[in-house]
């Protein structure tokens, strides 16, 4: 459990970042946390022959809150740091309670925002959340800077996402929910730690007692996050009760097409479907 | 100090980070050993083509079957026999590969990076045959010659048929227990120098049995033990996988010796789990004749054990343990147990804490509460009227395991289930479960009382030394795995010599230490280690006392021990410390007498097992719509006769629940249809973290000191891993309100969804 060779750069700005990756294409993989490629690297799964790491590169650790009407979080942002964060509003709830979920307390203190949306595991926290938020990716390659909208960032393949070899993940703009959203978060694993078997993350927007808008999105059914749109029409401009939610948790379970592993068959993933969208819900609804 | 919860002496450099592993240690000009795995499950080796690995460089040599066909293959440690000797393992395949993980080829570098480049260089062409699976299936071709049943044994009591011809009821049941092994902290390793000055092969990182596998090898690599030391380090861990003596050990041994450079080698986790051994992995029927009480009057059990694709040093110890063990603290009066040892094409097995106890355990509680549930009958109250009783010990059970008749020393049963029952209050508790359940909530409680064993025989020997300064050393052949040997040790020493554990250095595994050792298994570090180092420490005592009554001029029997010190009794300024003693002792002193030195050395023998019990009781919750179980209150009793330290002890119980927790609900080897492994990380081999397990309450008891040796001790490691199937298993019966609904483990969240769902659809 040794890695393959490889040569270590440490870039001290973006521009010797970009750089570097423009010149390595292929063969670079940038280095943030290192909480998921180092143990890939180990296994010889991943084998890349140049590590860029970007834990020099200014300006990539802010949670900007400039923006009234948004929220950018760097790439390099720790997962403890959105556990722990002072985001007022729903999306700061969400941040939060979605933030303990993700591996475990080392893990946190470590992995990053942006290396886990980089890395797209298909049951990853919040890969489904940028996904539910119709959060934008903000890329840039030594050629110029690009936006992508969350739900295209991910291919629908495990581990795979639109960003060009030379492209540096530089943060993700997530919408500052209002007072009228309310936000929950459910996830299931065998263990307190290991990646969801299936996890919801659902934000609501109120509109008196019913439902104005529902954003549900999915975790650990396939390839990537999928938006649960069948589950969101059943509820948007329905009333917010237990009937409706039901439906909607119904909806999501028969829309996704999950594949089974030694930890869940396709089956008991749907049934998961159905009590993780329930309890993300419920949360959002209280 | 006996009795006394002291920290533990051991923690000081570990906590600092002084500790030395066998990853610590280096030595100069060492070599990096690096194991070609078979990818296949079976098949016919049709080439090995090592060219490319060795053109890397930095790689020394790779070796293959053919450069080590003159080794034997690894021999029986323990239970072995005769029909079982063509089913152990080479220490590179030959020929055959007979398991995903076996090692085919050794490839030695200069660094471990290296090593792992040149590993994958290696090609290995196989001819795939089809792998055999399901142990309890059809029997497959171990070779041309030999099928795939190994062993098959029989052991009887009393008369089987009579008793069910005269049962009032008759149960038959079929009972799994899936396949899960021993994880430590530390992975495996080893690293080995031959020292040509002294003609001296030294193997570092042993651990559990260092004296038995330095005789193994220096048999194996026709070397003159003598000429063999091993050295043992601190151990992450054994749980009676670790120090077994593996085909790494020796491919490292060896390497050393034909390399003419140190060799080391460590294991990597995922290595570890398809290398090391699995365990467990038993499918039992059996049928139960009762009389109308619900008293077992005749059991009847066949099992098959899956050992995996060789027999390694354990033999079929782990079958033996488990017919021996399976009627556990019931009468019985008739019992005839066939156990059949049977190959797959899966990681070979061993013992595991608890082996054959914790499947047994599982068999014999499910068929309690199978009997309770058939009859109609409490099932508290059906074992206690099955449970032996103390004034039957010693109880023969009439059968033999590990070459010794089973003879329970001691047991006061009942009292320990009125003791759980009084701390569970077990009406009262069994009441308000029936209400939450018929208010919907899935919940319920469930028992489990064995009988486990400790202290194996047949010999440990301690010797204590004092010196000059009054520091005393304790030396044993015997083994620490982590367990806190060295604090036990201690104790027991300064209990009879009344000097501070700050005083005590304990040397254990070393094999120029000492002249003979067994090591760390079976529960028997401190009974069989612990009673030496009391009779030496006695001995010592004997002896400080003569000689001090000569220096103080005064009668022995006027003499007390006190604080490292021999003092007249009630003038304490006469006094001589047991430095001064040692001093005096010395080769040329009239007072040594010829017998130099103050040091005590004394060997405990015995033939007998001791029997340790105990009875754990959980209360359990079912979340219907994820299928997850969470224990809401786990209850362990535990009998050891006298607890040394009881800290220590209840460490004990809390980390072997852990372990017991983990092959009841999450921990297992599946295997694809083709024989690959499933679980090869600790992302598919999911053991529980401190986030799964239940705040456990620990009834440690003192009730039944073990008649066998002068402390009264009974072992303490397996204890809390015992009966935790039984307990998950009957908890969800309860919850679900179906008894025998559990008849295998693990159990997952998705099983317990589709029981829940099951009993939602028929009401």
């Amino acid at each position: 459990m040794k890695p393959a060779a490889f040569d270590y750069r440490a870039p001290r700005t973006l521009e010797e970042a970009l750089g570097l990756l423009r010149e390595h294409q292929d063969e670079a993989k940038v280095l943030a946390g290192g909480q998921s490629l180092v143990p890939a690297m180990n296994f010889r799964l991943a084998r890349p022959a140049v590590l860029v790491d970007i834990a020099r590169v200014p300006g990539l650790d802010r949670i900007d809150l400039d923006d009234p009407g948004s929220v950018t979080v760097g790439a390099r942002v720790r997962h403890l740091d959105l556990e722990h964060n002072t985001i007022p509003g729903p999306l700061g709830v969400l941040l939060a309670r979605t933030g303990r979920w993700v591996g475990h307390y080392p893990i946190r203190v470590r992995g990053t925002f942006g290396g886990s949306l980089a890395h797209a595991d298909p049951a990853a926290e919040w890969c489904a959340l940028a996904c539910a938020l119709d959060a934008e990716i903000h890329c840039r390659s030594a050629n110029g800077a690009r936006v992508v909208e969350a739900c295209d960032f991910f291919e629908q393949m495990a581990f795979t996402t639109c960003l060009a070899p030379d492209e540096l993940l530089m943060g993700v703009r997530l919408p500052s929910l209002g007072d009228s959203w309310g936000v929950g978060m459910a996830e299931f694993a065998r263990r307190w730690g290991d990646f969801a078997i299936v996890l919801a993350i659902a934000a609501v927007e109120r509109d008196g007692d019913s439902v104005a808008r529902a954003r549900i999105a999915l975790g650990g059914v396939a390839g990537g996050p999928v938006r649960a749109a069948h589950a969101e029409a059943a509820l948007s401009g329905r009333a917010a009760t237990p009937e409706s939610v039901a439906a909607a948790a119904a909806a999501a379970a028969e829309e996704v097409d999950p594949t089974g592993d030694i930890h869940g068959s396709a089956d008991y993933r749907r049934d998961l479907v159905r009590t993780m969208v329930t309890r993300a819900l419920n949360q959002a609804l209280a | 100090m006996i009795g006394e919860s002291v920290p533990r002496l051991e923690d000081r450099p570990l906590l600092r980070g002084e500790g030395r592993f066998v990853a610590d240690i280096d030595l100069p000009h060492q070599l990096h050993m690096r194991i070609v795995r078979s990818h296949a499950a079976h098949g016919t080796i049709t080439s090995i083509d090592a060219a490319e690995a060795l053109a890397v460089p930095g790689v020394a040599a790779v070796w293959t079957g053919a450069d080590v066909a003159d080794v034997p293959p690894i021999d029986f440690r323990q239970v072995g026999a005769d029909q079982m000797v063509p089913y152990r393992q080479p220490i590179l395949a030959q020929r055959r590969v007979r398991y995903v993980g076996e090692p085919v080829a050794a490839v030695f570098a200069a660094d471990p990076y290296t090593a792992e480049d040149g590993a994958e260089r290696v090609v290995v062409e196989v001819a795939e045959l089809p792998p055999v699976l399901d142990a309890a299936g059809p029997l497959g071709d171990f070779d041309e010659r030999l099928d795939t049943e190994a062993y098959v044994f029989t052991e009887a009591t009393g008369d089987v048929e009579e008793a069910f011809a005269r049962a009032e009821h008759i149960l038959e049941a079929e009972f799994r227990v899936g396949r899960h092994t021993g994880v430590p902290l530390e992975c495996r390793g080893a690293v080995a120098a031959h020292h040509r000055d002294t003609q001296t092969l030294e193997f570092l990182g042993a651990a559990k049995v260092p004296f038995q596998n330095r005789d193994a090898l220096a048999q194996m690599l026709g070397l003159p033990p003598s000429r063999v030391v091993l050295r043992e380090a601190h151990v992450g861990g054994g749980f009676g996988v670790r120090g077994e003596l593996y085909p790494e050990d020796v491919l490292v041994a060896l390497a050393a010796l034909r390399l003419g450079r140190p060799v080391k080698w460590i294991e990597d986790r995922q290595e570890h789990l398809v290398a090391a051994n699995h365990s467990r992995d038993q499918l039992h029927r059996l049928r139960v004749a009762t009389d109308a009480r619900g008293v077992i009057e005749g059991l009847e059990v066949e099992f098959v054990s899956d050992q995996g694709a060789y027999v390694r040093t354990h033999g079929a110890t782990v079958a033996t343990l488990a017919a021996a063990m399976l009627p556990g603290p019931y009468r019985i009066p008739n019992y005839r147990v066939t156990g059949r040892v049977r190959l797959s094409n899966k990681t070979p097995a061993g013992t595991y804490r608890a082996p054959g106890r914790y499947e047994s355990t599982f068999v014999r509680e499910r068929a309690m509460d199978a009997v309770a549930a058939e009859l109609g009958i409490d099932r508290a109250e059906v074992r206690r009227r099955n449970l032996i009783g103390s004034d039957e010990m010693p109880f023969e059970r009439g059968i033999d395991a590990l070459g010794t008749p089973v003879v329970y020393d001691s047991g006061r049963y009942e009292t320990m289930l009125d003791r759980v029952l009084d701390h569970i209050d077990y009406s009262a508790l069994t009441e308000s479960l029936a209400e939450r359940r018929a208010a919907g909530e899935l919940v319920g409680l469930g028992l489990g009382f064995f009988v486990e064993k400790s202290g194996l025989g047949p010999f440990a020997g301690s010797r204590i030394t004092v010196d000059g300064s009054g520091r005393v050393t304790v030396t044993t052949g015997e083994a620490s795995v982590g367990q806190g040997f060295e604090t036990v040790m201690a104790q027991i020493c300064s209990d009879v010599l009344g000097v501070g554990l700050d005083s005590i250095s304990v040397v254990h595994g070393q094999t120029d230490q000492m002249s003979y050792g067994m090591g760390a298994f079976a529960s028997r570090a401190t009974v069989m280690a612990g009673t030496a180092t009391h009779d030496a420490s006695e001995a010592l005592r004997q002896r400080a006392i003569e000689a001090a009554a000569e220096m103080l001029e005064a009668s022995a029997d006027d003499l007390v021990m006190a604080d490292g010190a021999v003092s007249v009794a009630g003038s304490p300024a006469q006094a001589v410390t047991l430095g001064e003693i040692a001093s005096a002792l010395g080769p040329a002193s009239p007072l040594a007498r010829g017998r130099p030195g103050l040091v005590a050395e004394e060997w405990y023998t015995t033939s007998h097992m001791n029997y340790p019990y105990g009875l754990h009781a959980g209360v359990a919750a079912l979340d219907p719509d994820t299928g997850r179980l969470a224990f809401e209150r786990y209850v362990i009793a535990y009998d050891v006769g006298r607890a040394i330290n009881p800290m220590l002890v209840e460490g004990q119980i809390v980390g072997g629940a852990a372990q017991g927790f983990g092959g009841a609900l999450f921990e297992d080897f599946s295997y694809d249809e083709i024989g690959q492994p499933q679980a090869t990380t600790f992302m598919d081999y999911l053991m529980p973290t401190a986030a799964e397990m239940p705040d456990l309450e620990i009834l440690l008891s003192e009730d039944a000191p073990s008649p066998l040796n002068p402390l009264g001790v009974k072992g303490a490691g397996e204890g809390g891993t015992n009966a935790c199937g039984a307990v998950v298993a009957a908890a969800i019966d309860d919850a679900l309100g179906r008894p025998g609904a559990v008849t295998s483990l693990p159990v997952t969240p998705e099983r317990l969804h589709a029981m829940c769902r099951s009993l939602a659809a028929t009401g």
